[in-house]
């Protein structure tokens, strides 16, 4: 590990200050874990970004599969968004009220059935609501879409020098399509040697300005990543503008049901018309988010808001970094 | 979310395949990749993602 942190010295040597950040639950948490960030020098900061699927989830569709749940309609869901306070309550509260939420590792157990799914996720796990569709199943859909928030936070107040890249994202989508950002970037699998190493490398594309991606993944990423998952995520689902947590509504960031008849947002549209949602004024799961600030600068953190009591979404995910940094440490 | 872990194909019957994760075996479906028997994919959410070499992911 000694060499490994001469290698990320030497690779930083050119550079006054570089901001860098990562946008996937699975790096922050083995990042955490693994204290990666007290091998980078301190003229390098590590911030993470909205790559927490539940976290960016808005706080209006959590309320919307609320009202749909105490409506008596079947929802189907992945599990972290049960425990995420909507509102009014959590999906799991509701579910302790007698409405019928079915917890679901995969949509392969709820296929054709009269469950509708609450399609969370990004391009890693769209496919397979793709799928579900195929197989005639309602989907109430709030998939996101990675690059149009990256693009937006590089737009933004934060200066951002470059990226870690989702490397499970990126075997769907494919290396090729980073390139857009326009920005230093390294796709990186999920080892912290891995990790370390695709930081190294980023650092050194830092230090020479090169504006490209370098696939740091490349047994299990390809260029154009899986056509066929891509082809029928497109064919099923339509991109739309999208409402992210803490960011507000982004354009052309997140998928919608093509097909009326399966698209909950239109079979229920009567029910959701009435859906009211006030975020938590003291929650600051949204700078979180954006990487302006750390779990520990929120005033909430290991106060009011633990896992066991979660004020927002970036405590009760796995992959949420106020999660991750109760249960590992403090980020800074 | 962007758990995805490693699997050979021990058999498939249309598009659900018997897959191994070193001892454990689990139905994964296989429609998103075109593979057969004795691949290597890449699983999430009981899907395979993309058909990968064997390897040593580190």
């Amino acid at each position: 590990m000694k060499q490994t942190e001469a290698k990320i010295r030497n690779a930083a040597k050119g550079i006054s200050q570089a901001t860098i950040m990562e946008v996937c639950g699975g790096h922050t948490s083995v990042i955490m874990q693994y204290g990666l960030r007290k091998m980078l020098p301190e003229n390098v900061r590590l911030v993470s970004g909205p790559g927490c699927p539940v976290c960016v989830t808005s706080q209006h569709d959590i309320d919307c599969i609320l009202a749909l749940a105490l409506n008596k309609v079947k929802i189907a869901s992945y599990g972290d968004v049960l425990r995420v306070p909507g509102t009014r309550m959590s999906l799991d509260q509701a579910r302790s009220k007698g409405a019928d939420i079915k917890e679901i590792y995969s949509v392969n157990e709820i296929l054709g059935s009269d469950y509708v799914l609450f399609a969370i996720g990004f391009e890693t796990t769209a496919p397979m609501t793709a799928i579900a569709l195929k197989h005639k199943t309602e989907v109430y859909c709030a998939h996101k879409l990675m690059i149009p928030p990256m693009r937006a936070l590089l737009n933004g107040g934060l200066k951002i020098d470059g990226f870690i890249i989702p490397g499970h994202v990126s075997a769907v989508i494919g290396s090729n399509e980073w390139e857009i950002l326009n920005v230093p970037q390294v796709i990186s699998g999920f080892t912290p040697e891995n990790i370390l190493n695709s930081i190294e490398k980023l650092l050194i594309l830092i230090s020479r300005r090169k504006k490209i991606v370098v696939n740091n993944y490349d047994k299990v990423v390809f260029p154009d990543g899986n056509k066929k998952a891509k082809k029928i995520m497109l064919d099923y689902m339509r991109v739309v503008d999208s409402e992210w947590r803490g960011m507000g509504n982004i354009p052309l960031s997140g998928l919608d049901v093509k097909n009326p008849k399966y698209n909950a947002k239109r079979k229920y549209a009567d029910i959701l018309a009435n859906v009211k949602s006030k975020e938590s004024s003291d929650c600051r799961c949204g700078d979180v988010l954006r990487g302006i600030i750390c779990p520990e600068d929120c005033a909430l953190f290991r106060n009011s808001c633990t896992p066991k009591s979660p004020k927002g979404a970036c405590m009760v995910s796995a992959e949420g970094s106020c999660n991750i940094a109760y249960r590992y440490g403090l980020i800074r | 979310m962007c758990l995805a872990i490693p699997g050979k194909i021990v058999s498939v019957k249309d598009e659900i395949a018997l897959t191994d994760f070193g001892g454990i075996r689990k139905d994964i479906n296989i429609s998103l990749v075109d593979a057969k028997k004795g691949d290597w994919v890449l699983v999430h959410v009981g899907f395979a993602i993309q058909k990968i070499e064997k390897l040593d992911l580190d």
